[in-house]
């Protein structure tokens, strides 16, 4: 058996004093990836929450290699890549600066352009390095999103509604990405509503407690 | 240290490119503050009584317009998140928020506060000591104000709350700010005003990044 990289056991939330998941578990391994699935309020973006402790669980554990990842948040928040329901991208600077702060914020030093650009021309968007955030469109505003996750060499993506507002070159983008990624040894989560479309995708439905 | 210095950096750019919100907060600082000789009228000697609580007044509530945007901005784009997910301490990204803040609106404060303390005729070492005295009283008003709008976050009219919040706390500095300038009319001790001043920066840069963080991790749920 391959030996799992992150492991989920037990693992409860709750929103508003309500219980949204109990008793979750699942393990990944690397190079996998996991596709969440379930109605909406099912729990797919409290469940990633958790996940990058953004929400705090009233019970279980989240372990990387064994160790508890609540022991060392930072340690665990330097390995995560994240896109969320919002974009997280300034509407005031470009889609280049977007990126470089980004990568700032994560401790890193600012990308070479061509490791920037090659980010980018993941997603098309090369052309648009330099134009403010607030002129793009919906699906570009993801798309930019997108090319931060990828420049981030995180091993573990953490993605909420991915293909969200892409078109259909744009996902076809996201999934060679994707998949470049989980070759390279790389976990994801994503939760989604649309097929993702990778070969060996695990799923989990959450049910709906309405 | 480089999130840090980038999330001072990001933030100094971002009002680059949007230069009219700080204006509007000099601008409301110039305005308010004129009104007091053209309502109370040429008298000097009220007018050099009154300045330095005035102008203190004035830059307190100029420094409050700005705040609520503070951490407002960066949790409806989704920033925030990013900022919480940094792989180094959330007190230090809290810290470098009001930094920022300091920097575009404490400093500007604290420069403008002699000019306008012409229009009440204030003598010139007057003048330098009310420049000093907001210099060290400003970081503190940027730390607290921080706070309040770290806490307000999300609330609706949260502007009305963050002055309700900060205000009572920025008592200390406001009446050891106005009392250092007026110390030098007395004949009181300047320096020991100043020195509370500073103890009451130290204390809040101490004390509000931790409370900021502990608020905006909430915020984040």
């Amino acid at each position: 058996m391959v030996p799992f990289l992150l492991e989920v056991s037990d693992l409860a939330c709750r929103r508003g004093g309500r219980p949204v998941f109990e008793h979750m578990s699942f393990g990944l391994a690397a190079g996998e990836l996991l596709a969440l699935t379930g109605r909406n309020g099912s729990g797919k973006t409290t469940l990633l929450r958790a996940l990058a402790l953004l929400v705090r669980p009233v019970a279980g554990t989240i372990r990387w290699q064994g160790k508890d990842v609540a022991a060392d948040p930072e340690a665990w928040r330097g390995r995560l890549a994240w896109l969320g329901h919002l974009e997280g991208l300034k509407g005031d600077l470009t889609v280049a600066e977007n990126l470089e702060v980004a990568e700032r914020l994560r401790g890193r030093t600012v990308p070479d352009r061509v490791r920037l650009l090659a980010a980018l021309a993941t997603f098309d968007l090369s052309a648009l390095a330099d134009r403010p955030v607030r002129t793009l469109s919906a699906g570009q505003r993801r798309r930019a999103a997108l090319a931060r996750v990828v420049l981030s060499d995180a091993p573990v993506w953490l993605l909420d509604e991915p293909l969200n507002a892409l078109d259909a070159p744009a996902q076809a983008g996201f999934r060679a990405a994707l998949g470049k990624h989980l070759a390279a040894g790389g976990l994801a989560v994503a939760a989604t509503h649309a097929e993702l479309g990778l070969a060996g995708a695990r799923a989990l439905t959450l049910g709906s407690r309405e | 240290m480089s999130g840090f210095a980038g999330l001072v950096a990001r933030d100094l750019r971002l009002v680059w490119r949007r230069p009219g919100d700080v204006a509007v907060v000099l601008a409301f600082f110039v305005v308010a503050t004129i009104l007091f000789p053209l309502g109370i009228g040429p008298e000097a000697n009220v007018l050099a009584r009154i300045a330095a609580g005035v102008l203190w007044c004035a830059a307190l509530f100029a420094a409050l317009l700005s705040l609520d945007r503070l951490f407002a901005a960066d949790h409806e784009d989704g920033t925030l998140d990013l900022l919480l997910l940094a792989p180094w301490p959330l007190e230090l990204a809290a810290l470098a928020k009001c930094c920022a803040h300091w920097i575009v609106t404490g400093l500007p404060l604290a420069a403008l506060a002699p000019v306008l303390g012409v229009t009440f005729g204030l003598e010139p070492r007057v003048l330098w000591a009310l420049a000093a005295t907001l210099l060290v009283g400003t970081p503190t008003l940027s730390l607290i104000g921080g706070l309040a709008a770290a806490l307000t976050l999300g609330a609706r009219k949260s502007g009305a709350l963050l002055a309700l919040l900060a205000l009572p706390l920025c008592v200390p500095t406001l009446i050891f700010g106005a009392g250092a300038v007026e110390s030098l009319a007395t004949g009181g001790d300047f320096g020991a005003h100043i020195a509370i001043l500073a103890a009451l920066a130290l204390v809040a840069l101490a004390t509000t990044p931790w409370a900021i963080a502990a608020a905006l991790r909430q915020a984040g749920e």
